[in-house]
């Protein structure tokens, strides 16, 4: 039997295991929406904003590790995608993304809702097609999944003209999948893992450095039982929050420009750097000439561009972190080292790590009149026992969380790491949820994040999507704030909001909860109404606009160097201000 | 240090953009490009000239790897290679300058491959010192326009170069 394109399309989608599409339809995918019309398999959660469909489809596919899928129209739809492109992009997200394009014949004509969407988005995905024959759409699909999934995950996306999509074939999914110009390194070399296991068993100063690539590759068990059968303490970058659980005595807790002091002077002084699943972004490493040091690296990751990419590794191990931390695992289990032989080498460096956490534990002055931002985390953490999803947008609430918020699995923490993109946790949260309908699923968010998709209210109301959202509402772009704070003697260009709307009436227009804490003692009746409510609910937390992040690394500046407190003002017409060791030049 | 990399790759649209787009994305050097059929219609080869430290190079390689569309990288410079580049130079020529230009192609053994009272067209291939050795010749007469293709290279068959050595040491 022949069928459309557009039956392909879904068929096809059927196939792969596609029960949730988030989009938003226009011209030229009217066939496509048409199909999907009496489709029971598969539902359609219409969005507000194709960007908003973009960063649900993420936050569907980091909650559920099954590759999201966006179906958006041509032109604005599909120029709309390229932020949460280079979002999934940048955070090795695996997504299928279909756009609509002008009829096969119009395309270069400039017609009506075009544009060059292959081009566009050809350095922002992993890979991308054109379909030009309705016969080549199955392999098409079937490839596009093949890569969104395997290797170092990424979005995929495939332009579908409209004639396409009405033309008719005969229809055969494929079994499988070869191309012959890909194929991801899974195994890691035996050598290198002996090499590993040996410089594992010397080390006594020795520290795990976990990013995504864990969570991606589902490998929290095999990440835990290297840590625990040797001894061996775990620092995650925020991507990694959840790979390891953060209340294990063994966890050092985040690293990096806002990490936390044991972590980053643990990174610093180790001998032994085991990074994992992670690329020693610059918000992790600061300073690089400055960064670890004195130590040997190994370094386990599924993209061989990570390595040696901007540091010098010892002991390379390409493949995917899960198969090679088995095979470590299976190596130094069968070596001759004891747990007991090592908890004794290495207690001094447990005892150094033990003097850190007390010297410089993650603290914050609490106050009773005015509510402080981490004060709300902790309290949002303390009455959901952790037992939550948690998304955040970009700035100092999103640092907060990750300080102040302790992940034990893997995949309840989405955040937008690379680009930092602001108004991605609200449609994060949005696409969590539409994943996992009983779990609770909070959106820790600012006051200037949650305005950059916030029409996605509309989308949770209507689609019965509960989410919580708990503004941090400093009345500033706060990050924005601090820095100028810090570095630039107070100015505060463009970073105070001023009035924002009214979120508790804002949430009620969109026929949502809305809930409002002005003092500390209100904070916990806020969060337990808005736990109770089966809705979406907004929480404005109206919080100190003064509060910094720390501990902080200036940028360019080195790890152990962290700063732990606003400076003190020289005198009152000099305000008190920092040095970036290159302000200038680093970002 | 300069590196000639070659690339193979699919013949689909798009892919000259992907490898471009690769180079001008991560602030890569691309000196000379060229891009040619292979004895499989399926596949194009690319030849990259490049310059860059270790580090970069290593990038370079590992990156093009990672393009879905590439199908094989080789770092011609790491091993014995040979390479060429054609010109098409139209030198001025009047008068006494007629009779130099021709002495200067025969010099390079280059050929006329056009002429007008007043031009003449020269090919010329070779190694690109060679090329610009004739160019820097051909200057005084006065050059009105150069094309150039652009560096392609080619791995030495070892094998080849063994029997070759062998021969040697048996001719003595």
């Amino acid at each position: 039997m022949k069928l459309t394109g557009s039956q392909i399309l879904i068929e096809s989608l059927k196939k792969e295991g596609v029960d949730t599409i988030f989009g938003l339809p226009g011209g030229v995918v009217l066939g496509i929406f048409d199909a999907l019309y009496h489709e029971k398999d598969i539902k359609v959660i219409l969005t507000r904003h194709e960007q908003g469909a973009m960063h649900m489809a993420e936050g569907y596919a980091k909650a559920t590790g099954k590759p999201g899928v966006a179906l958006v129209t041509s032109g604005p739809g599909a120029t709309n995608t390229v932020t949460g492109l280079t979002n999934a992009y940048m955070d090795s997200c695996p997504l299928v993304v279909i756009t609509g394009q002008v009829p096969s014949q119009m395309i270069g004509n400039d017609a009506f809702q075009e544009a060059d969407i292959v081009g566009i988005s050809r350095p922002c995905t992993k890979y991308n097609f054109l379909v030009k024959d309705v016969k080549d759409l199955a392999q098409i699909i079937k490839e596009a999944f093949y890569i969104a999934t395997t290797g170092r995950p990424g979005p995929v996306l495939i332009d579908l003209p409209k004639d396409v999509t009405f033309a008719k074939t005969d229809y055969k999914y494929p079994d499988k999948v070869s191309i012959r110009s890909y194929n991801p390194t899974v195994q890691g070399n035996k050598w290198q893992i002996k090499q590993a296991a040996l410089a594992i068993g010397k080390a006594k100063k020795p520290v795990l450095y976990v990013g995504g690539g864990v969570v991606l590759s589902n490998a929290h068990k095999e990440i835990s039982d290297l840590a625990e059968m040797t001894q061996i303490p775990v620092t995650m970058t925020l991507m990694g929050l959840g790979a390891f659980s953060g209340t294990h005595p063994l966890s050092l807790g985040m690293l990096g420009m806002h990490g936390l002091a044991c972590a980053n002077w643990a990174v610093h002084d180790c001998d032994l750097l085991i990074a994992v699943g992670a690329r020693f972004d610059d918000r992790v490493t600061g300073k690089v000439s400055e960064f670890a040091p004195n130590c040997e690296v190994i370094h386990i990751d599924i993209d061989p561009t990570s390595i040696r990419k901007n540091f010098k590794v010892d002991i390379p191990i390409v493949g995917d972190v899960r198969q090679v931390l088995k095979e470590l695992n299976e190596v130094l289990r069968n070596s001759f080292i004891e747990k007991g032989d090592l908890i004794e080498t290495r207690k001094p460096w447990f005892d150094q790590i033990e003097e850190w956490k007390r010297e410089k534990p993650l603290q914050f002055h609490q106050d009773t009149q005015i509510i402080k931002p981490q004060f709300v985390i902790q309290k949002i953490y303390e009455l959901t026992k952790g037992n939550a999803i948690v998304t955040t947008d970009v700035g100092q609430h999103q640092m907060w969380a990750a300080q102040y918020f302790k992940f034990n699995q893997s995949r309840t923490f989405l955040s937008s790491g690379g680009l930092g993109t602001m108004g991605y946790g609200f449609p994060a949260a949005l696409g969590a949820q539409a994943a996992f309908p009983q779990q609770l699923v909070i959106n820790i968010s600012g006051d200037g994040s949650i305005q950059m998709n916030i029409q996605e209210m509309a989308t949770a109301v209507i689609e019965n999507l509960p989410v919580k959202i708990a503004i941090l509402n400093n009345r500033y772009l706060g990050m924005v704030r601090q820095w100028q704070q810090l570095f630039y003697e107070q100015r505060y260009s463009s970073s105070y909001l001023d009035q924002s709307p009214d979120f508790v009436k804002l949430a009620e227009a969109y026929g949502a909860v809305g809930l409002r804490a002005t003092k500390p003692e209100e904070v916990e009746g806020v969060i337990l109404e808005a736990l109770k409510v089966k809705k979406p609910v907004i929480m404005d937390f109206l919080v100190d606009p003064n509060e910094n992040v720390y501990p902080m690394v200036p940028a360019g500046g080195a790890n152990h160097a962290m700063v732990f407190e606003d400076p003190k003002p020289v005198s009152e017409d000099k305000p008190a201000s920092m040095q970036s060791p290159d302000s200038i030049l680093t970002a | 240090m300069q590196r000639i990399i070659s690339i193979q790759v699919e013949n689909k649209f798009g892919v000259l953009s992907r490898v471009a787009g690769l180079f001008s994305g991560r602030g890569f050097n691309i000196e000379s490009l060229s891009v040619g059929m292979t004895t499989d219609p399926t596949m194009s080869q690319m030849t990259i000239v490049t310059d860059g430290d270790e580090r970069i190079i290593e990038q370079i390689v590992k990156q093009l790897n990672k393009l879905i569309d590439v199908i094989k990288v080789v770092d011609l410079t790491e091993n014995e290679f040979v390479e060429r580049e054609m010109a098409l130079i139209k030198v001025h020529a009047r008068g006494d300058d007629r009779a130099e230009a021709l002495r200067i192609t025969d010099i390079f053994r280059a050929r006329i491959i056009d002429s007008s009272p007043t031009t003449y067209t020269v090919e010329i291939s070779g190694e690109v010192k060679k090329i610009e050795a004739m160019i820097n010749l051909l200057r005084p007469l006065g050059i009105k326009e150069i094309v150039r293709t652009g560096r392609v290279a080619i791995a030495r068959e070892e094998a080849k170069m063994l029997v070759q050595k062998e021969k040697k040491v048996a001719e003595g």
